[in-house]
C-alpha cells in the first residue's frame, strides 16, 4: 500500500505546525466497531412499531401470461389477516418505472416475468401471510415467452431504438486493414448478492403521510414514487435510510417496488407494515447486471494498432425498461477504453425479455462495454503473437488529436502511461512473464498465464442534470455537529469521508461529528448515491455547507480573539477543535466556546450546502459533448494458474495500481479497489445466474449461485494508490472509487486466455465463454489441446 | 413436559410451547431481539447468522465451535452455551477480534461482519491456525461481498490462535455442557435426544417412522425453505457409543455422529485421502454441525464423505436392537436417496479397514466454487500395485455421476492385472463411458462430468508417479495440482 499520498491542502498551508485534519490520513470505516459488535442498525433491525404487519408478496409463477381470474377471498377469511391488494386497491398510479412509466406495481391483466408482484398480504406475522398468500387463487393463461437475449434480438423485441456514436469512416477503414478480426462475445448477468435484502418499513402517520425507511440507493425516488402510488404530494412521504448491507446498483431503482409495497399497505391498513425479501425472493424477483451480446470487426495495423472498429451491441432489458438506456449508453461511452480508435461506429440497443428487468450494478454497462475492446484486443495479440500489454499500450490515448473520444471528449489528464509505466516496474510484468513461459513448458497438466488491464472509467451521471447534490449541517451550542448530506451509506465508506471532510471544514475532530441517517427530509431532491459520485458531489455540498457556518463564526472568533485588525479574521484558522490564528497559536479558544458566543450573539448555526458539477453537457441524440467531469484511471496484473484435467484456477497473484486523486481517506479507498476487483473476478469467472426453459431463476440462493469466497482471493494482493496525483476542481483533489477499478478484473480473462493458450501450440487461438467457470476454461482448454498436438500434452 | 433449556450469552434460558424446529436465528431475531445476528440466506451458505456453541467435541472435550444459526433448531442447543455477537464486548470494551476486524477494516456493509466476528472468534480460541490454508479453511463459510476479504484474511490472522482470557476461555474452563436427553412437544411437533441406545430403540418401537437429525445441515433447510413442519425428529446426540473415533485392527472405526471437525482433525494424522476430502467438503460452520452419517444417509449422489470411504473399502455398520450388521459401503446406497437402512436401525458408524501394502489412495472435489460448494463430480480412489508394478486391486468411486455415489467397475477391471502405466490408464480411461452417464445441471453438463471425471483419474496415476509410495503428496488442496 502506498504511504500517505501527497497533500495539496497540506502543501498550500504555511503554518510550521501540521493541521491536525482526518483528511488524507487512513481511518478505520465510520460503523467498523458497530458492524462488529452487531450495534448497527439495519432496516430489518429496528424495533417494531407496536401493530407492525408483515407484507409477502403473491408473484406470477408464469414467465408470460394473460391474468384471467384473481380471488382473495379465502385468504381474507383467515384470521389475522388484515388485507389482500391488487393493483385496483392502489388510491395514485400503478406506475414504478423509475424513467419510462413502463412497469405496474402489481400486475393487471398480465404478467411479464416469473416473480411480478400480482397482490400483496398483510397479515400479522410472516409465517401467517406466507400461508394467505398460497391461498390467494389466480388464473392464468400462459403466453409464449423470450427468455434468452438471443432469442428476444431474432424475434425483433426490443426496449429501445438502436443508438450509434461513430466516428470516421469506419467500413472504408475497415476494408483496407491490413489485420481483420471479427467475431461475437457475451457477457453474463450478475446477481448484486448485497448481503442485506431488499428491505422496506412503512409506518402510517397523519394526513395521509407515511415515514418509511428503506434500504435503497435513491431515497428521493423511493419518495416520489411512493407519492405517485398513494396519490399524494411528496411532502407526505419521509424515506429515511439508517445504512444498507450493501447495493452495488442493486437498490438504486428496484428498492422502491417494495417500499410502495410498504406505503401501500401502511394507508391501507392503517398499520405500520414491513416488507422484507429473503434470499431466494430477492434473487428470483430482482434485476441484476446486463448481459450483453456483442458483434465486432476490427481492423488494425501488423503492431497491433487499432485502425477501425465497429461494434453491434444488445443488451437483456428484462421485462421493463428500469435504467437499461444508460446503462446501455455507458456501455457505447465505455466501449473504448483507454484506447484511440480513428475510425469506428458503436451501436447499441436493449432487448426485450420475459425476465426480471436488469438493472443497475457497479460500473453501469461500462464492464460490458470495455469488456468486448478487451476481447478484441486479447484476440489481436494472439493472433499477431504479441504479448497483450504491448498492444495495449500502443493503442492508448495520446497527444492531440489522438486523445479524442468518440463523443468528443477529449482525455485530459491522462495517467495511464505513467500508471502503465509504474505498474509494469513494481509488479516485474516482464520478468514474471518469461517465468511463466518456463514454467508452462515444463508443467504438463498445469499452465500459468498473466494479464494486464488498464481502466479508464468517465465520472459523472452521464444525464447531466443528475450531477447536483445538498447537505444540511447543523451544528449545536456545544460544540457538536450533526451532519447530514444526500448520499446513502451501503459500506463505501462514503459517511467517513463525509465526516473527515466536514471535521476538516470546522476544525473538528470526527467524533464531534455525527452522521446522521440519509433522510428526505433533511437533505431534499437528490439523486441516487450511484454512479460512483457520492463523494464527488455530497463532499462539495458539505464543504460548502461547513464554510457558510465557519465564515459566520469568524468574527465572533476575532471578538473572543480580541483581534485587532479586520483583515485577521480571514487568517483565523479552525483545526484540532480550536479557533486561532496560526500567526499566534497560542492564544486560541475552542470551538464551542465560539459556536456558544455565536448562539448568544444570535447567528445562526445550521447551514445548508449545494454542488453542481460545473461544464459538463451531453447531446444524445448527436452523440457529441463532454459528459463525463474526469476520468478515473487504474491498472492491474494479474496472474493465474490453471488446472488442465478440470478447468479450475487460482489467482496467484494480483498488483494494482489505482488513480484516486489524493485521497480522501486512503484506507477506505484500498477497501473499494479490492472489493471492486474481487466483484468483477466472480462476474468474470465463478457466478453464473441461469434461468431453466421456463423462465424460472435456477440460482436463487448462495447454494447455486457462487459469489468469491475468501479461497478465491488472490494468494498475493497487492494494491497502491497512485501517489502525487491531485485532481483539479474535485473535492480535495480526490478522485472517484466506486466503479472503475472493477473492470480491473478483465485482467483475469487476459490472464486466463494466456495459460489457456499454453495448452495449444504457439498462437493458439482462445476461445474462452464468460464467466470462464471451470467448464468454460475445460472447454477452452480442450479446444486449444485439439488445435495442435502440444509437444507437452496428451495425444 | 421437558422445556428447552440452554444458556443465552451466559444466562439461563427456558422456553416452552415453541416449535422445536424454530431456528435459532429466528428464536435470536424475533424472540430475544438479538439482532446482531443476520440472515443472509437461511441455508447454510453465507454465514451471516453465525455464533458460537460451546459444547462437547465428538472426544468429550469443551470446544467453542461456530455454527449457523439458520440451521441450529432450537432443541439442538439443549444444555449448550449459545453465544452471540452481543457477547464479545465485556465492560464496554470492545474484543480482541471486534477491534482487530475494524482497525483492518474488514468489514464495509457490515452486514455479513456479526458472522465473520463470530467465525473470527472461534479461530482466536483454536490452537491449530497455524497455517494460511487453515484460516481460509475457517473463514470461508462466511460470504463478503465488499471488501474482496484481504483485510479479513489479515485480521483473521491476527487473533487466530490468540486465545486470550475473556469470557469464552473462563466458560471453556469451568463448564461442562453434557449433551442431554430431551422429549419435547409443543403443538404437533416433537424431538426425542434419547440419551441411551435402549431409550432409542424404545422411541423407535413407537415411531418407526422418526426422522433422524443430528446437526440438520441437510434437513433443516426443509425448515428454512419449503416451511416443513416435520411432526417428530430424533437426534442421536447423547449417545456416544456413535461418536467414536479411534483406530480398530489397523483401520479406524468412524463413528455415524462424529462431528466433521472431529472427523477431520482425527483424518489429518490416521487418513489422509479423507483428510483432502473433508478440507473442501463444506465451510467450518457446516463441518462443526454435519456428521458422517448425516452424509451417507441422506445418500445424495453428490454427497462427498461416500466416494473417498468406498476407495477405501470401509463398511456401513448398521445397528437396532436386533444387533448389528455389516455391508460393504457400496450396497449401502441402493438407490437415489435410498439407504439399505431398515425401521428401526440406524447408521452406527463406519469401518475403515487397513489399507493394504502397494496401496495409492486419494481424494477429489470439482465444483464451481473451491469453497462451499456442491461437488459437480467428486471421486476417491485407490489402486493397490504389488512390488513388480502392476495392479492388483482398484476401487474407483465417483459422486455426481449416477443417481447413487458408485463404483466405476468396468473401468477397474481394464486396471487390474495391468502394469501401473500410462498407457494401462489410458486403456482404462476410455471405459468410463460405460460405467457412467452423467447428467447435466446447473453444476456441470455430461460433458465436463464426463470428461473430469477421466481426468482426474488421469490426475491420480500422475500424481502417484511425482510423489513416494504409497502416500500421496502432503498438502491441503484436493484439487489435481501435478504437473
Amino acid at each position: 500500500m502506498s504511504t500517505l499520498p501527497f497533500s495539496p491542502d497540506a502543501a498550500r498551508g504555511q503554518q510550521s505546525e501540521p493541521t491536525p485534519t482526518p483528511l488524507h490520513a487512513p481511518a478505520p470505516h465510520e460503523s467498523g466497531l458497530k458492524h462488529t459488535s452487531g450495534e448497527a442498525l439495519y432496516v430489518d433491525d429496528l424495533p417494531s412499531p407496536p401493530g407492525m404487519l408483515a407484507g409477502h408478496l403473491v408473484t406470477s409463477p408464469h414467465a408470460h401470461a394473460r391474468i384471467l381470474r384473481r380471488d382473495a377471498s379465502r385468504a381474507r377469511a383467515l384470521p389475522g389477516v388484515h388485507a389482500v391488494l391488487f393493483a385496483e386497491d392502489i388510491p395514485g398510479e400503478n406506475q414504478v418505472g423509475p424513467v419510462i412509466h413502463d412497469e405496474p406495481l402489481m400486475a393487471e391483466d398480465e404478467v411479464h416475468f416469473q416473480g411480478q408482484t400480482v397482490a400483496v398480504v398483510l397479515a400479522e406475522n410472516a409465517a401467517l401471510a406466507r400461508r394467505a398468500a398460497a391461498l390467494v387463487e389466480v388464473e392464468y393463461e400462459s403466453l409464449p415467452a423470450l427468455l434468452t437475449l438471443k432469442a428476444a434480438v431474432e424475434a425483433g423485441a426490443f426496449l429501445t431504438t438502436p443508438h450509434s456514436i461513430g466516428r470516421g469512416e469506419p467500413d472504408a477503414a475497415l476494408a483496407a486493414a491490413p489485420v481483420r478480426l471479427s467475431g461475437e462475445c457475451m457477457t453474463g448477468a450478475q446477481d448484486h448478492f448485497y448481503l442485506e435484502t431488499q428491505a422496506s418499513l412503512a409506518v402510517p402517520g397523519e394526513d395521509g403521510a407515511v415515514h418509511l425507511w428503506s434500504s435503497t440507493q435513491h431515497p428521493s425516488e423511493v419518495q416520489a414514487i411512493v407519492a405517485h402510488v398513494l396519490g399524494t404530494g411528496r411532502h407526505q412521504v419521509v424515506v429515511e435510510v439508517p445504512r444498507m448491507g450493501g447495493g452495488f446498483g442493486g437498490k438504486e431503482t428496484q428498492a422502491a417496488p417494495f417500499a410502495a409495497l410498504a406505503a401501500l399497505g401502511a394507508r391501507v391498513t392503517g398499520r405500520p407494515v414491513k416488507v422484507w425479501l429473503n434470499r431466494d425472493q430477492d434473487m428470483a424477483f430482482t434485476g441484476k447486471r446486463h448481459p450483453f451480446w456483442a458483434r465486432y470487426s476490427a481492423g488494425l495495423d501488423p503492431s497491433g494498432r487499432l485502425l477501425a472498429l465497429e461494434v453491434e451491441l444488445f443488451s437483456d432489458g428484462g421485462w421493463s425498461t428500469d435504467l437499461s438506456h444508460a446503462i446501455l449508453d455507458r456501455a457505447l461511452f465505455h466501449l473504448d477504453n483507454a484506447y484511440f480508435v480513428p475510425a469506428l461506429r458503436f451501436t447499441g440497443r436493449v432487448a426485450r425479455t420475459n425476465l426480471p428487468s436488469n438493472t443497475a450494478f457497479r460500473g453501469f454497462g461500462g464492464p460490458q462495454g470495455m469488456f468486448v475492446m478487451e476481447e478484441v484486443l486479447n484476440r489481436a495479440a494472439e493472433l499477431l503473437g504479441l504479448d497483450p500489454a504491448v498492444v495495449r499500450e500502443r493503442n492508448y490515448y495520446g497527444e492531440a488529436p489522438h486523445n479524442l473520444t468518440h463523443y468528443g471528449q477529449a482525455v485530459e489528464g491522462n495517467r495511464l502511461p505513467r500508471i502503465h509505466t509504474e505498474l509494469m516496474a513494481s509488479s516485474n510484468y516482464a520478468r514474471r512473464r518469461a517465468e511463466i513461459e518456463a514454467f508452462n513448458a515444463s508443467s504438463r497438466w498445469t499452465k500459468r498465464g498473466i494479464g494486464f488491464q488498464p481502466v479508464k472509467f468517465g465520472i459523472s451521471f452521464t444525464t447531466s442534470f443528475l450531477n447536483q447534490a445538498g447537505a444540511l449541517v447543523v451544528v449545536y451550542t456545544d460544540g457538536s455537529v450533526q451532519l447530514n448530506h444526500g448520499g446513502t451509506e451501503m459500506g463505501q465508506g462514503l459517511h467517513t469521508k463525509m465526516r473527515a471532510v466536514c471535521a476538516h471544514e470546522l476544525g473538528v475532530p470526527t467524533e464531534r461529528v455525527r452522521v446522521m441517517n440519509t433522510a428526505t427530509d433533511k437533505v431534499p431532491n437528490t439523486s441516487a448515491t450511484a454512479a460512483s459520485s457520492g463523494s464527488d458531489l455530497n463532499g462539495m455540498a458539505v464543504k460548502q455547507a461547513c464554510e457558510v457556518i465557519r465564515e459566520r463564526l469568524r468574527p465572533v472568533a476575532g471578538r473572543l480573539l480580541q483581534l485587532e485588525r479586520g483583515g485577521e479574521l480571514d487568517s483565523i484558522a479552525f483545526a484540532g477543535g480550536r479557533v486561532f490564528l496560526p500567526a499566534r497559536p497560542e492564544r486560541s479558544v475552542t470551538f464551542a466556546e465560539v459556536v456558544h458566543a455565536a448562539y448568544l450573539a444570535q447567528v445562526s448555526l445550521s447551514a445548508t450546502g449545494y454542488y453542481r458539477t460545473p461544464d459538463i453537457s451531453y447531446d444524445r441524440v448527436a452523440g457529441r459533448g463532454k459528459p463525463f467531469h474526469y476520468y478515473a484511471f487504474g491498472a492491474a496484473v494479474v496472474e493465474v494458474e490453471v488446472s488442465g484435467l478440470t478447468g479450475e484456477h487460482r489467482v496467484r497473484r494480483v498488483d494494482i495500481l489505482h488513480d484516486v486523486g489524493t485521497s480522501l481517506v486512503p484506507s477506505i479507498d484500498r477497501g473499494q479497489v479490492e472489493g471492486a476487483f474481487i466483484q468483477g473476478v466472480g462476474w468474470l469467472t465463478c457466478e453464473e445466474v441461469l434461468f431453466d426453459a421456463k423462465g424460472r431463476l435456477v440460482t436463487h440462493s448462495p447454494d447455486t449461485y457462487k459469489i468469491p469466497a475468501v479461497g478465491d482471493a488472490p494468494e498475493d494482493f497487492r494494491v497502491a494508490l497512485l501517489e502525487r496525483a491531485p485532481q483539479d476542481s474535485s473535492i480535495h483533489g480526490s478522485k472517484a472509487v466506486g466503479e472503475p477499478p472493477f473492470m480491473l478484473a478483465i485482467g483475469a480473462v487476459t490472464a486466463l486466455r494466456h495459460a489457456v493458450a499454453a495448452f495449444g501450440p504457439p498462437r493458439t487461438p482462445v476461445d474462452l465463454a464468460s464467466p470462464a467457470t471451470p467448464e468454460a476454461i475445460l472447454r477452452a482448454v480442450e479446444m486449444a489441446r485439439a488445435a495442435g498436438a502440444s509437444p507437452n500434452g496428451p495425444a | 413436559m421437558e422445556r428447552l433449556r440452554f444458556f443465552l450469552n451466559d444466562k439461563p434460558v427456558e422456553e416452552t410451547g415453541l416449535s422445536p424446529t424454530t431456528t435459532l436465528l429466528r428464536y435470536l431475531r424475533d424472540r430475544v431481539h438479538l439482532t446482531g445476528t443476520k440472515e443472509g440466506c437461511a441455508e447454510g451458505d453465507c454465514g451471516a447468522c453465525t455464533v458460537v456453541v460451546l459444547e462437547q467435541d465428538s472426544q468429550g472435550t469443551p470446544a467453542l465451535r461456530s455454527v449457523n444459526s439458520c440451521l441450529v433448531l432450537l432443541p439442538m442447543v439443549q444444555g449448550k452455551r449459545v453465544y452471540t455477537v452481543e457477547a464479545l464486548k465485556e465492560g464496554g470494551k470492545y474484543h480482541v477480534v471486534q477491534e482487530t476486524l475494524a482497525r483492518e477494516l474488514g468489514s464495509q456493509c457490515g452486514y455479513c461482519t456479526p458472522g465473520i466476528t463470530m467465525a473470527m472468534l472461534e479461530a482466536c480460541h483454536r490452537r491449530d491456525m497455524d497455517e494460511p490454508w487453515k484460516l481460509d479453511a475457517q473463514m470461508c463459510g462466511n460470504l463478503c461481498r465488499c471488501t474482496g476479504y484481504r483485510p479479513i484474511r489479515e485480521a483473521a490472522g491476527q487473533v487466530a490462535g490468540l486465545r486470550p482470557q475473556d469470557r469464552f476461555a473462563r466458560a471453556l474452563a469451568e463448564t461442562r455442557p453434557e449433551p442431554m436427553a430431551l422429549a419435547y412437544e409443543a403443538g404437533a411437533q416433537r424431538f426425542f435426544t434419547p440419551g441411551s441406545l435402549d431409550a432409542l430403540w424404545d422411541v423407535l418401537d413407537k415411531h418407526p417412522d422418526a426422522r433422524f437429525v443430528m446437526g440438520g445441515t441437510d434437513l433443516s433447510l426443509e425448515v428454512t425453505k419449503r416451511y416443513a413442519e416435520p411432526p417428530l425428529l430424533v437426534s442421536l446426540e447423547a449417545l456416544p457409543e456413535l461418536h467414536v473415533l479411534e483406530p480398530r485392527a489397523g483401520g479406524h472405526r468412524l463413528g455415524a455422529t462424529a462431528w466433521l471437525t472431529d472427523l477431520e482433525d482425527y483424518a489429518r494424522v490416521a487418513c489422509r485421502p479423507l483428510e483432502r476430502m473433508l478440507r473442501y467438503f463444506g465451510s467450518r460452520q457446516i463441518k462443526n454441525r454435519a456428521t458422517l452419517g448425516g452424509n451417507l444417509c441422506t445418500a445424495s449422489p453428490i454427497g462427498d464423505m461416500a466416494p473417498v470411504l468406498i476407495s477405501l473399502g470401509a463398511e456401513a455398520v448398521l445397528r437396532s436392537r436386533a444387533g448389528e450388521r455389516r455391508m460393504p459401503l457400496e450396497d449401502f446406497f441402493q438407490g437415489y436417496r435410498r439407504t439399505a437402512l431398515g425401521r428401526g436401525e440406524v447408521l452406527a458408524c463406519v469401518d475403515v479397514p487397513a489399507q493394504p501394502e502397494g496401496a495409492r489412495a486419494t481424494a477429489y472435489k470439482v465444483s464451481k466454487r473451491r469453497e462451499l460448494d456442491i461437488s459437480a463430480v467428486s471421486a476417491g480412489f485407490r489402486v493397490v500395485v504389488d512390488g513388480e508394478g502392476k495392479v492388483t486391486e482398484a476401487r474407483l468411486a465417483y459422486g455426481g455421476m449416477a443417481a447413487t455415489p458408485a463404483r466405476a467397475r468396468r473401468t477397474e477391471a481394464a486396471l487390474v492385472g495391468q502394469p501401473w502405466t500410462e498407457a494401462t490408464l489410458e486403456a482404462a480411461v476410455a471405459r468410463l463411458d460405460e460405467d457412467f452417464k452423467p447428467l447435466s445441471d446447473h453444476r456441470g453438463s455430461a460433458w465436463y462430468r464426463a470428461q473430469v471425471a477421466k481426468n482426474l483419474l488421469r490426475g491420480f496415476f500422475h500424481e502417484t508417479l511425482s510423489t513416494p509410495v504409497p502416500r500421496l503428496a502432503e498438502g491441503h488442496s484436493a484439487t489435481v495440482q501435478v504437473r
